[in-house]
C-alpha cells in the first residue's frame, strides 16, 4: 500500500470508532437513569459524532475520490468499516454503557494525547480538539465506574460483570497491525504497545477505587479495526444509521 | 401551549375560602406590586392560588420539555447526515436542559423535582398534548422544529415578562435556544422542499398531520379556558390563547407558502378587514381526548419514561449509597 492509502485507512479507523460509539450512545436517548445523565449522554454522543465528522472529512480528502463525511458514513457496508469491536458492543445495562465508554475513552485519551504531536498536521489539530472532550468522557464514565462499583451490592455485581464482558475487546485496541506499524514508522501514529502502560495504570486505578477486580488477560478477539471479522452487531447498527440514505439514494438533506 | 393542561378545571378545586383582614391586606399589596410590574421573588409573600398556579404551569412546562425529547429522539439514530444528527442531538440536549432549568425554577416555590417527576410518572401531571403524536418520517423533525418550537416561542416570549422572577428569567434563556431550534427546523424543511418529489411528499404529509395539533398547543379557545382571566390579572399570562394562536397563524402562513406547502385548512384565508388570517375550527374534541390520555402516543410516551425510571432505579440507589459511604469516610478521616 502507498502511504496515502495507509493514511486513509488509518484516519478512517479513527473516524469509524468515533462514529459507531457515537451512534451507540444515540440509541440511549430517552433511556437514561436520570435527567442529568440524559444530558451528559447526549453531550458525549455529540462529541463523538463531531469527532467522526472531522476524521471522516479528512479521510475523504486523503482518499481524493470526492467522498465526503456523509458518503463515508452512510454508503459503506460492513466490509468497508474499520471500527474496533469494542465500540460495536451493545449498550447493555447502564453499567455496560459506562464500562465501554470508560475503557474506550481511556484508550482514546492516550491515543489522541499522542496524536497531538503527530507529524500529520491535520491529525494533530483534530486530536487536540478531541482530546479535551475525551478527558471529560474519561472523568465522567470513570466516576460512574467508581460509583457503581462501590455503590450497592447490585451495582457492584453489574459493574464487575460489565468490566469482565468488555475486557475481552481491549486487546484489539493495543494490538498493532501493518497499518499501525506503518503509521508509527512515519511518526504519524503512536506505537500502540507503548500506549498501554499509561492506559493500564489509569484503568487499574479506577477499578481499585471502585473495589472491582481487574479481569485476567486471556485470549482476545481482533478483526474490527482491520475489518477482517466484525461483530454481528455492526450490520444492525448500519441498517439504522444508513436507513434514509439507502432508501433514497443521492438526495440532499 | 406547553401548559394547556392549566386551562382545564382541576378536579375538586374549591372556591376560595373567605379571607382574613390581614390576608386581604397582603393580597392587595401583592396585586399593587404586580400592577407596578415589580417582579415577585421566591421569598416574597404570595397568595396560595398564585403559588399553586405557577407550580402547575412551570411543572407542566418542564414535563413537556422532558417528554418532548422522545418524539425527536426517535430519529436521532436515523438522521440522514452527520450534520443533521449533530444538530438534532444538540437540540435534544437543550430540551433536557430546559427541563432541568424549569424544575429548578419550580423548586423555588417549595416543591421538589422528585415530587414533580413522580407525579408525571404516576400520570397525575399534564404535559403538552403535542408530544403525544408520532414522528413517522424525517420531515416530522423539521416540522417539529419549525412549528412546535415556533409555537413555543410565541407563547414564551411574553412569559419573559411573567410576574414571577425565576420563571421569567428561565424564559429569557430558554427563548434564545428555542428560536435557534426554530430556525434549524425551518432550514431542514427548506432542504426537503427543494429536494425530490419523495422529500416534498414527506414534508407535506408531516404538515398535514401536525397542523391542527400544533394549533392546539395554545390551549382551548378563550371561551372555554378556565384560568385565563386570573392568570392575566396576575401577569402570569399576557395574551389569551386565541390571541397567541392568531399571531402564530399569521406568522406561519407566509413561511409555509415560501416552502411551497399547502396548509390543510380549506377555511384559511387572508382577511383584509381584520388584518389577520381567518382559519377553520380546531378539532377540539380531539384536543380534549388527547389531553385526557387518549392520543396516538400517550401510553407509549409515559411507558418509556416509566421504564427508563424503573430501569435506572438501581443506578440512582447506587449513586446515593456511594455518596453516603464517601460522606462517612470523609467524616471518619476528619475525626
Ligand atoms: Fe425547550
Ligand atoms: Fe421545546
Ligand atoms: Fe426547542
Amino acid at each position: 500500500m502507498e502511504t496515502r492509502e495507509v493514511l486513509f485507512e488509518y484516519v478512517l479507523r479513527l473516524g469509524d470508532n468515533a462514529l459507531i460509539l457515537g451512534q451507540r450512545l444515540c440509541e440511549l436517548l430517552g433511556w437514561a437513569p436520570e435527567l442529568e445523565e440524559e444530558m451528559a449522554l447526549a453531550n458525549i454522543a455529540l462529541d463523538y459524532i463531531g469527532q467522526a465528522r472531522m476524521f471522516l472529512s479528512y479521510a475523504g480528502e486523503i482518499e481524493g475520490k470526492g467522498r465526503d463525511e456523509d458518503q463515508l458514513a452512510y454508503t459503506r457496508d460492513v466490509l468497508d468499516f474499520r471500527c474496533a469491536l469494542m465500540v460495536q458492543q451493545p449498550n447493555g445495562d447502564f453499567a455496560h454503557t459506562m464500562a465501554r465508554l470508560f475503557l474506550m475513552s481511556a484508550f482514546n485519551e492516550q491515543l489522541y494525547g499522542w496524536l497531538v504531536r503527530s507529524k500529520d498536521q491535520r491529525l494533530a489539530e483534530i486530536a487536540e480538539k478531541a482530546l479535551k472532550e475525551v478527558r471529560y468522557h474519561v472523568r465522567h464514565s470513570g466516576e460512574w465506574v467508581i460509583r457503581l462499583g462501590d455503590g450497592t451490592e447490585e451495582s457492584h455485581r453489574r459493574m464487575q460483570r460489565a468490566i469482565e464482558d468488555l475486557w475481552l475487546y481491549t486487546g484489539e485496541l493495543f494490538t498493532p497491525d501493518e497499518v499501525d506499524q506503518a503509521m508509527a514508522a512515519e511518526g504519524i501514529g503512536p506505537d500502540l504497545a507503548a500506549l498501554k502502560p499509561a492506559w493500564q495504570q489509569k484503568v487499574e486505578a479506577v477499578l481499585r477505587e471502585a473495589t472491582l477486580e481487574r479481569p485476567a488477560d486471556g485470549w482476545m478477539p481482533t478483526g474490527g479495526k482491520d475489518g477482517r471479522m466484525h461483530s454481528e452487531h455492526l450490520g444492525h447498527i448500519l441498517s439504522e444509521l444508513q436507513f434514509l440514505q439507502r432508501a433514497y439514494p443521492g438526495l440532499r438533506w | 401551549m406547553y401548559t394547556q393542561g392549566l386551562d382545564l378545571v382541576p378536579k375538586g378545586e374549591k372556591p376560595e375560602a373567605p379571607k382574613s383582614e390581614e390576608e386581604a391586606r397582603l393580597e392587595a399589596a401583592f396585586q399593587r406590586k404586580i400592577d407596578e410590574e415589580i417582579r415577585i421573588e421566591p421569598t416574597d409573600w404570595m397568595p396560595e392560588g398564585y403559588r399553586r398556579t405557577l407550580i402547575r404551569q412551570i411543572s407542566q412546562h418542564a414535563h413537556s420539555e422532558i417528554v418532548g425529547m422522545l418524539p425527536e429522539g426517535n430519529w436521532v439514530t436515523r438522521a440522514p447526515t452527520l450534520r443533521r444528527k449533530a444538530i438534532l442531538l444538540a437540540k435534544i440536549q437543550d430540551e433536557a436542559g430546559h427541563g432541568l432549568y424549569l424544575y429548578s425554577a419550580c423548586e423555588t416555590l417549595g416543591v421538589t423535582r422528585e415530587e414533580l417527576y413522580e407525579q408525571l410518572l404516576a400520570g397525575k401531571a399534564k404535559y403538552s398534548s403535542i408530544f403525544n403524536y408520532p414522528t413517522l418520517t424525517w420531515a416530522d423533525i423539521g416540522i417539529i422544529g419549525w412549528l412546535v418550537d415556533g409555537a413555543a416561542i410565541m407563547n414564551q416570549v411574553p412569559l419573559q415578562r411573567c410576574s414571577y422572577g425565576p420563571y421569567a428569567r428561565a424564559m429569557i434563556r430558554i427563548c434564545k435556544e428555542e428560536s435557534f431550534h426554530q430556525r434549524q427546523g425551518y432550514e431542514l424543511c427548506l432542504a426537503l422542499a427543494e429536494g425530490s418529489p419523495e422529500q416534498r411528499r414527506m414534508l407535506q404529509d408531516a404538515l398535514n398531520r401536525w397542523w391542527w395539533p400544533v394549533l392546539m398547543m395554545f390551549g382551548p379557545p378563550d371561551k372555554d379556558s378556565w384560568h385565563t382571566a386570573q392568570s392575566m390579572k396576575w401577569k402570569i399570562k399576557r395574551f389569551t390563547n386565541d390571541e397567541l394562536r392568531q399571531k402564530f397563524v399569521d406568522a406561519v402562513v407566509p413561511q409555509a407558502e415560501r416552502l411551497g406547502l399547502k396548509i390543510p385548512d380549506p377555511h384559511l384565508k387572508w382577511n383584509p378587514e381584520r388584518g389577520h388570517y381567518d382559519f377553520g375550527e380546531v378539532p377540539w374534541d380531539e384536543f380534549w381526548r388527547v389531553i385526557k390520555g387518549d392520543g396516538p402516543c400517550n401510553r407509549q410516551r409515559m411507558e418509556q419514561r416509566r421504564r427508563a425510571w424503573e430501569e435506572g432505579r438501581w443506578v440512582r440507589e447506587a449513586a446515593l449509597a456511594y455518596a453516603e459511604k464517601r460522606r462517612r469516610r470523609q467524616q471518619s478521616e476528619a475525626a
